[in-house]
């Protein structure tokens, strides 16, 4: 069976600069399935998920590689006909709901518009689907959340109308960017177990891009680290928590908080451990460079 | 409850703003020397003429008592007779007053057209040459003050090109059926294009030479909030859901983008009143400004007093014109 979204040695890189910040990155993912992205901040997991949903900042470029969603490659069609794609079959979670929702308009228009818009839905269907799935989301008044502005809502609230507004169009793949760093921890809890539920309940192919091993254990079946622009390992997530092969995966483990014993585990990870992963990245580099 | 308190508490600190600007009109103009009496007399005319007309017109007496004697009248809605032109202040101002608020009108409808069209291609291309050349364009205009460019036009649009008329705001030949002195307004009102167009001819020099270094600032300050605005979040969010770059830029970052603009243009929209003073008398157009510095050179104390009262009045309303839109357009004033 052939994976839903693929990516094959993708590889991206800064404006007049040689050096990759994506190096030659490939996974892929089944219908239904989650996939974490793990790493330390700056490890290229969050522009992995922009590159797929064609929103990398404009400074940086797909140089190599190819992104296949649903068999086909979104680098191949014309920008109008890829947007449109991605539209339709793709959604993003984004990180930080208090800056995701657009401060002047109201809720419902946010949850139907790419219905409307993008995929020409009526308006009262529209309006029927936005109720359905925040009644899925577990608001209770939804009548009255769509009708408000987004400073009207508490965080959790407004991470929950983002997730229905990512779930709306039923997308065969969702991205989670980091959905649960900007919330406090009691929410993180209730939105992770939201997220899952309505992946299950959608059987969605999902990108988790997190830093924390601890949510990936719960959300995942398998999982990528990654370094510098680079996956050093990947693994189903319980081979990964029976003990990771890279070295690097063993120290990023091994740094995971504990209740057993928290003071051991806030130690940073070893620099013996760093420099050989750093190592390992610009030896592929060196590769990349004289097979291309 | 809420909303009337407001509106009281705003009216009150209009009329303290209005009552200070006629006090320190009313004591300065006074102050600094020469009289009307001067400019109104031959030279050579005698002491007792001299004494005779200053007791007249109540200038023999202490500047306090003057400002009494104006300030209940105003109260009764007199505002005095101009020594000039030898009739009650307020009719002149009222009968002037239009056609500088349709120029200045136009003015801020030209500025807000090319400094948005600006803004939004300088956005839609950022960071390539055309939005480069938007920077240079917006230099040159906020670098050049309104009446150089009113030279400038004049010299393009009047002796080397001449398409537009340089003096007056109508032909002089053209028969007027209006009945107010809002010309431009009420010759669409009557379907009189022809008026319009002749109308429009001479507003559109003066109009254009008040605007452009509006436009400037519109264009440079939209510009910046718009670039600003467009790597936020909720931007990049719809550009995931499949929307255009125009789409993304026109109803999503835009509406947001414009609020910081549109404090902006109120206070530039006072200054650019202000500009018409000198822009009026640049095209002999027969506004409340030109009519202004005429007050200024003949000393004409009551005609100075009405018109700066009349722009004061003018000020205060557009400060409160642009707090209520901004009410209106941000959600997170509305329920404050």
């Amino acid at each position: 069976m052939s994976a839903f979204l693929t990516v094959n040695n993708l590889s991206a890189a800064l404006h007049g600069y040689d050096q990759r910040v994506l190096r030659s990155v490939s996974f892929s993912i089944d219908t239904g399935e989650v996939l974490g992205l793990v790493g330390e901040s700056g490890a290229g997991k969050s522009m992995i998920g922009k590159a797929i949903l064609g929103i990398l900042p404009s400074a940086i470029s797909i140089i190599e590689g190819e992104i296949l969603l649903d068999g086909q490659d979104l680098q191949k069609l014309k920008p109008a006909d890829r947007r449109r794609m991605i539209g339709a079959t793709a959604a993003l979670i984004p990180q930080d709901p208090l800056t995701a929702l657009n401060p002047s308009r109201r809720i419902e228009p946010q949850i139907t518009n790419r219905l409307v818009d993008i995929l020409g839905w009526s308006k009262a269907d529209a309006r029927v689907r936005a109720l359905e799935l925040l009644n899925e989301v577990h608001i209770d008044n939804p009548e009255r959340v769509m009708g408000s502005y987004p400073h009207e809502l508490s965080g959790g609230m407004r991470q929950r109308v983002l997730i229905a507004s990512a779930f709306a169009a039923n997308p065969k793949l969702v991205i989670a960017d980091e959905p649960t760093t900007a919330l406090d921890v009691t929410v993180q809890k209730q939105i992770l177990r939201l997220i899952r539920e309505l992946q299950e309940r959608h059987s969605t192919a999902m990108v988790f891009v997190t830093h924390d091993l601890g949510v990936v254990s719960k959300v995942c079946q398998r999982l990528s680290v990654l370094y510098g622009g680079k996956i050093v390992e990947n693994s189903s997530v319980p081979d990964f928590f029976a003990g990771p092969k890279h070295a690097y995966s063993r120290a990023l483990l091994a740094a995971t908080p504990k209740y057993t014993d928290p003071d051991a585990s806030l130690l940073p990870v070893d620099e013996a451990v760093i420099e050989a992963v750093a190592a390992e990245v610009l030896a592929s580099d060196k590769e990349w460079r004289h097979g291309g | 409850m809420k909303l009337l308190r407001a509106i009281l508490l705003r009216l009150a600190t209009m009329s303290v703003t209005l009552i200070g600007a006629a006090v320190v009109v009313f004591f300065v103009i006074r102050v600094v020397p020469g009289n009307p009496i001067a400019m109104m007399l031959p030279p050579g005319a005698s002491e007792e003429d001299i004494a005779r007309l200053t007791a007249h017109y109540g200038l023999d007496k202490t500047i306090f008592e003057q400002f009494w004697i104006w300030l209940t009248g105003v109260f009764h809605g007199d505002f005095g007779t101009s020594i000039s032109l030898r009739q009650p202040v307020m009719p002149l101002v009222l009968s002037r007053l239009p056609a500088t608020l349709e120029l200045a009108i136009f003015a801020l409808v030209i500025a807000v057209m090319i400094g948005g069209a600006m803004a939004l291609t300088g956005v839609r291309h950022r960071e390539t040459r055309t939005e480069t050349a938007i920077d240079v364009a917006n230099g040159v205009g906020l670098s050049i003050p309104d009446f150089l460019w009113a030279l400038i036009l004049i010299v393009l649009f009047g002796v080397l090109m001449p398409v537009f008329h340089i003096s007056g705001r109508i032909s002089p030949s053209l028969d007027l059926p209006f009945v107010t002195q809002f010309y431009v307004f009420e010759s669409i009102a009557r379907l009189r294009f022809d008026l319009w167009w002749d109308l429009l001819k001479h507003m559109f020099m003066p109009a254009l030479a008040l605007a452009i270094p509006l436009a400037a600032i519109i264009s440079q300050l939209l510009k910046q909030s718009l670039k600003e605005t467009m790597h936020l979040d909720y931007v990049t969010l719809s550009r995931t859901k499949g929307y255009s770059e125009n789409h993304v830029i026109l109803s999503e970052a835009l509406p947001n983008a414009v609020l910081p603009t549109l404090t902006l243009i109120g206070v530039q929209f006072t200054f650019l009143i202000g500009g018409t003073v000198i822009i009026e008398r640049l095209f002999s157009y027969e506004g409340l400004g030109n009519m202004a510095i005429d007050a200024v050179i003949n000393r004409d104390l009551p005609l100075i007093q009405g018109i700066v009262i009349v722009f004061a009045l003018l000020f205060t309303i557009i400060n409160l014109v642009v707090d209520m839109t901004y009410a209106l357009l941000n959600p997170r004033l509305r329920h404050a």
